[in-house]
C-alpha cells in the first residue's frame, strides 16, 4: 500500500449472469484528495462502488484501507461504515416516512435508548452548519429530491469517515445547491478526507477533483492526474473512440424543416392542480422546442398537465386545430402523445418486469385488454428496439432494474418509439447518463423530428437546450415567463430570463 | 474419459442452479418430498379403489383421491388470492367469512319461502349460485374499494368482512340451519352417479383452465404486475393502478362463491361459525409456497396452484398418521415453517450456489 493511500483496491472481479461487471480494477484514493470516477454507463462505476460499500459481495480481487492489516474484508454496509467508508448513492436511498433527523441517524445509535432532544439537537446543528433548509423533525418525504440529497450527505459527513463516496450527488441539484456542496467537499478535503466522487458533468470534475480515474467496459483504463487529461481526451478514453464533434449535430435539425401551419398540439391556459400557473404552449409539426428553468420551476409541472398525468384546474387543449379531452394519461396516449418521466425509477421504469415487458408496456396498453401481443411478437419488437438503441442487456428477459441508469432510459424511450406518437414529450431523459449516451438521445431527438415528429425536450444543462431546441419556453416559479428562438437563443439571453432581468 | 464427463457434469451444476432458482422449486421438491415420505412409511397411501357407495354408483377412494377432492377449495380461493396479492400487495382475509355469506346466499334461495326444511328447492341450482357470485364480487367489490379507492390496507380492510362475515351468513338465514334433501344439490360437493371422480376435482381444473385461458388472452397478468411493482409508472403508462386492483378483489369473489357452492354441497347444509373456518390462511400460504412475494409484484400461478395441493397433500398426512386434529395445527406449522425457508429467494439463491460449487468439486476431484 501506498503511503499516503488512505484505500486501495487490487484486482477486483465482479460476475453478474451473462455480464462481466468489473474485470481486475485497481483504484487508489490517496488522503485529502477529490477523486473523479469516471465512465459511460454500464463501464462499472456504480458496481464498484457497491463492491467497496458491501452492496455487492466481489468474486475477485483485494481492499486495503489506512490502519487495517491487511486486506480487509467487507461483507455489508456495516462493515464498510465501521471502516470508515461513507456513501451518498446516485438514488437517494433514506427513508421519506422517517423525520430528517432520524434519517441522520438511523443504524448509528447505540443501545435501545435514543435520546430524542439531543439527537434533533445535533441533527439541527449540522443542518444548519452545512446550510441545508430542512428542520429535524420534518418528515424526509416532505422535502424536496435536492435537499433529501443533502440531506443523506449530511448524514455521510457526520460519520466521521475517512473515505466519502458521492456517487451522482449532483444530478438532482441546481447551481447554487452544487456550489454548496463543493465547498462542503473542499472542507472535508482540507481535513484529509479522501473522496471519491462519481458525476457525469464534466465541468463539476474539472471544477473541483484532482485525479480521475477512467473505466470502460468494466476495464480499468487509467489513473490520471487532472492537469494531464485534457477534456477531450477524457471523453475519448470514456468511450474508447475519438468524439463526434457536438456542434455538427445542431446542423443536421436546421435542414429539417417545421411545418408551421396548424400547431400538432396547441395549449390555451392550461393550470393544473400543482399550481402552474395558466400557460399557453404550442408545438409544430417537426419542431423541437422545450421548457427551461431552475429546478422546481414548473417545467416538469407544464408537460405534466399536458400529457394529463396531474389534475387539470383549467385551460383547453387542440390537436391540429381539433379541441381534444386529456383527463389521464391513456386519454393523451390516444392521442399520439408519449412521455418519458422525469423521475426514472418512481414513474418510468417496472422494475422487476423484464426489459421486454416495459418496451411493450405502452403499446399493450393501449391497444386493449383483450389483445395481448403473442411472445413472439412482443420478443420482436424488444429485439427490435435493443438492437435500434444499442441497449445494453444480457437479454430481453432481464428484468429492467439490473440494468445501468443509462440503459434503462433507453428501454423508457424504446416504449415510447414504440408507440410512434406524434408528439413526444422527454422530460430530463439525460440526467444521470454519461456523455455517449447523451449525444446519442440528443441526435435521436433531431432525427425524430426531421421524421416529422415533434418532440419537446426539458433538460437542466442548457447546451443541450440549446444545441437541440429551435424554441424554448422559460419558466421562473411555476410561471411561463418568456419564450425565445431565433437569435435569441444564447446562453445569456436565457440566464436572463430564467433569472427575471430585463433586457 | 473423465474428460468426457466434466463439462456435461459441470452444465448440471448449472442446470441444478437453474432449477434450485426457479420459482416453481420449491412446491415441487415439497411434493416429491411428501411423496417419497408416504411412499417409504405405507406404499398403501397411494392405492386407490373403485367401490360402490350407498347407492351403488361407482365411486373411486383413497388418499389421493381425498387430497385432489379437498384441496379443491383451496386451489380455487389461491387463484383470486394470488391475483390480489400481486395488484395490491397485501391479502383478503375475509375469504373464508365470505365463503359463509355466499354458501347461506345458495341455501336461503334454494329454500324459498318453505322454511329451513324445504321438500323440493325452490329455484334451479343455476340461479342461487348465480345469485351467489353477485353477492360475493359485491363484497369482493366492497373490500375492493376499500383497498384501491380509500387507500386501506388490504389486511385492515378486510379485517371488516373477516369479523362481520360469519354473523352476516347467518342473518341471511335469519340464523337457521337449512338442510337440502334433494340429491342434485351434492353432485357439486361429492359425486355425480355414474362418474367415479368426486366433482370438485373437475370444478377446480376447471377454474385452473379458465384463469389459464385468462391470462393468456388478456393483459390481466401483465397489468396486475405492473401495478404492483410500480403503480406510478403504471399510470403514467396509460393504465389505471385503482381499478386495476378493485376488480382483482371482485375476481376473488368469484372464486369464494365458487368455493362456497362446493363447501355447502358437500353437507347439504351449512355450519355458519364452522364452514370454512381459517381456510384464507391456506390460501395466503399456498401463494407464499408457491414462490411469489406477499408484498405484490411479479407471480406465478402455478406455484399457487400447486401450493395448494401441497398443503392439502399435507394436511392429509398427517390425519393418516393419527395425527390428533388438535395438534395437527403444531405439526403443519413446523413442515410450513420449512419450506417458507426454502423458498425464500436469498436461501434459494444460496442453495443454487453450494450446489453448483459442490458439483465442481466433485468434477475437480473425479479429473484428478
Amino acid at each position: 500500500m501506498q503511503d499516503s493511500a488512505v484505500l486501495e483496491m487490487r484486482g477486483i472481479c465482479k460476475y453478474f449472469p451473462g455480464v462481466k461487471a468489473l474485470q481486475n480494477v485497481d483504484f487508489t484514493l490517496r488522503q485529502g484528495e477529490i477523486h473523479a470516477l469516471m465512465g459511460e454507463n454500464g463501464a462499472g462505476k456504480s458496481t464498484l462502488i457497491k463492491v467497496l460499500t458491501g452492496v455487492y459481495e466481489k468474486d475477485g480481487g483485494e481492499i486495503f484501507i489506512e490502519g487495517h492489516e491487511g486486506a480487509v474484508s467487507i461483507r455489508s454496509p456495516q462493515d464498510a461504515q465501521n471502516a470508515g467508508i461513507s456513501t451518498v448513492y446516485q438514488e437517494i436511498t433514506l427513508c421519506p416516512n422517517l423525520t430528517v433527523a432520524e434519517n441522520m441517524y438511523i443504524g448509528r445509535t447505540k443501545g435501545a435508548l435514543t435520546n430524542w432532544k439531543k439527537m434533533n439537537e445535533g441533527a439541527g446543528k449540522l443542518l444548519e452548519a452545512l446550510d441545508i433548509p430542512a428542520v429535524p423533525t420534518q418528515q424526509l418525504g416532505s422535502c424536496s429530491i435536492a435537499v433529501q440529497q443533502m440531506v443523506a450527505i449530511a448524514r455521510a459527513v457526520d460519520m466521521d469517515c475517512k473515505v466519502l463516496i458521492l456517487d451522482e450527488p449532483t444530478s438532482s441539484l441546481d447551481e447554487q445547491e452544487v456550489e454548496k456542496l463543493f465547498k462542503l467537499m473542499r472542507d472535508l478535503k482540507a481535513k484529509g478526507v479522501g473522496i471519491i466522487f462519481v458525476t457525469h458533468f464534466l465541468d463539476q470534475v474539472y471544477e473541483v477533483c484532482d485525479r480521475i480515474t477512467v473505466l470502460r467496459d468494466g476495464q480499468l483504463v487509467g489513473e490520471y492526474i487532472i492537469e494531464d487529461l485534457p477534456r477531450v481526451q477524457l471523453v475519448s478514453k470514456m468511450l474508447g473512440k475519438e468524439l463526434d464533434d457536438m456542434a455538427s449535430i445542431k446542423n443536421d435539425s436546421d435542414a429539417a424543416a417545421v411545418d408551421l401551419g396548424t400547431p400538432v398540439l396547441e395549449a390555451k391556459g392550461l393550470s393544473s392542480a400543482e399550481g402552474i400557473k395558466p400557460f399557453d404552449f404550442n408545438i409544430h409539426k417537426g419542431e423541437v422546442n422545450g421548457f427551461t428553468g431552475l429546478l422546481g420551476s414548473g417545467r416538469s409541472e407544464c408537460v405534466r398537465a399536458i400529457f394529463g398525468a396531474d389534475k387539470k384546474t383549467g385551460g383547453e387543449v387542440f390537436m391540429d386545430g381539433e379541441k381534444v379531452k386529456i383527463h389521464k394519461p391513456l386519454d393523451a396516449m390516444k392521442h399520439g402523445i408519449g412521455y418519458l418521466p422525469e423521475d426514472r425509477k418512481q414513474d418510468g421504469i417496472v422494475g422487476d418486469l423484464s426489459v421486454r415487458e416495459n418496451i411493450i408496456l405502452a403499446l399493450q396498453v393501449m391497444k386493449g385488454f383483450f389483445k395481448p401481443f403473442s411472445r413472439a411478437q412482443a420478443e420482436a419488437f424488444a429485439d427490435e428496439y435493443i438492437k435500434l438503441l444499442e441497449i445494453k442487456t444480457a437479454s430481453s428477459d432481464t428484468p429492467i432494474k439490473q440494468l445501468s441508469g443509462g440503459n434503462q432510459q433507453k428501454v423508457i424511450l424504446a416504449r415510447w418509439l414504440l408507440t410512434n406518437p406524434k408528439y413526444l414529450i422527454l422530460d430530463e431523459p439525460t440526467r444521470g447518463i454519461d456523455v455517449g449516451t447523451k449525444i446519442e438521445i440528443q441526435k435521436l431527438v433531431l432525427k425524430l423530428a426531421g421524421e416529422g415528429k415533434s418532440v419537446t425536450f426539458i433538460s437542466s444543462e442548457i447546451d443541450e437546450m440549446l444545441r437541440t431546441c429551435s424554441r424554448l419556453m422559460v419558466m421562473r416559479d411555476r410561471k411561463l415567463v418568456g419564450e425565445l428562438s431565433g437569435d435569441d437563443l444564447s446562453q445569456t439571453k436565457i440566464m436572463a430570463t430564467i433569472a427575471g432581468g430585463e433586457n | 474419459m473423465t474428460k468426457l464427463a466434466s463439462p456435461e457434469k459441470k452444465t448440471f451444476g448449472a442446470k441444478f442452479k437453474e432449477l434450485a432458482s426457479n420459482q416453481i422449486f420449491i412446491p415441487v421438491a415439497a411434493l416429491l418430498l411428501l411423496v417419497l415420505f408416504n411412499l417409504i412409511a405405507d406404499p398403501g397411501f397411494f392405492k386407490i379403489t373403485l367401490g360402490q357407495n350407498s347407492n351403488g354408483d361407482p365411486v373411486l377412494s383413497g388418499y389421493l383421491i381425498t387430497i385432489l377432492n379437498n384441496a379443491s377449495e383451496l386451489v380455487i380461493l389461491a387463484i383470486g388470492m394470488t391475483l390480489v396479492t400481486a395488484a395490491s400487495g397485501g391479502q383478503d382475509i375475509s375469504v373464508g367469512a365470505n365463503i359463509a355469506i355466499a354458501g347461506s346466499v345458495i341455501l336461503r334461495i334454494l329454500c324459498g319461502n318453505q322454511g329451513a326444511r324445504p321438500e323440493t328447492m325452490q329455484a334451479p341450482i343455476i340461479v342461487a349460485f348465480l345469485a351467489a357470485c353477485a353477492v360475493s364480487m359485491l363484497f369482493g367489490a366492497f373490500n375492493g374499494t376499500l383497498v384501491a379507492y380509500f387507500k386501506i390496507q388490504p389486511m385492515v380492510a378486510t379485517l371488516i368482512l373477516f369479523t362481520a362475515g360469519r354473523s352476516i351468513a347467518a342473518w341471511i338465514n335469519n340464523n337457521q340451519l337449512p338442510i337440502i334433501s334433494d340429491a342434485s344439490f351434492g353432485y357439486f360437493g361429492n359425486f355425480i352417479p355414474g362418474i367415479p371422480v368426486p366433482t370438485p376435482v373437475f370444478i377446480a381444473i376447471a377454474c385452473v383452465i379458465v384463469i389459464m385461458l385468462v391470462l393468456k388472452f388478456t393483459t390481466l397478468g401483465l397489468l396486475t404486475q405492473s401495478v404492483g411493482i410500480n403503480s406510478h409508472s403504471s399510470r403514467l403508462n396509460g393504465i389505471d393502478p385503482a381499478f386495476v386492483k378493485f376488480i382483482t378483489y371482485v375476481i376473488l369473489g368469484l372464486c369464494v362463491a365458487v368455493a362456497g357452492l362446493i363447501k355447502v354441497s358437500r353437507i347439504s347444509s351449512i355450519n355458519y361459525s364452522v364452514i370454512a373456518k381459517d381456510i384464507e390462511m391456506d390460501a395466503i400460504l399456498a401463494v407464499a409456497l408457491g414462490g411469489n412475494a406477499l408484498s405484490g409484484g411479479k407471480f406465478n400461478m402455478w406455484g399457487s396452484i400447486l401450493g395448494a395441493y401441497v398443503i392439502q397433500f399435507l394436511t392429509t398426512t398427517l390425519y393418516k398418521f393419527n395425527v390428533a386434529s388438535d395438534a395437527l395445527p403444531a405439526y403443519k406449522a413446523v413442515v410450513v415453517i420449512l419450506l417458507v425457508v426454502m423458498s425464500a429467494p436469498v436461501v434459494r439463491e444460496k442453495m443454487g450456489k453450494a450446489m453448483k460449487s459442490a458439483a465442481s468439486k466433485k468434477t475437480a476431484k473425479e479429473a484428478k
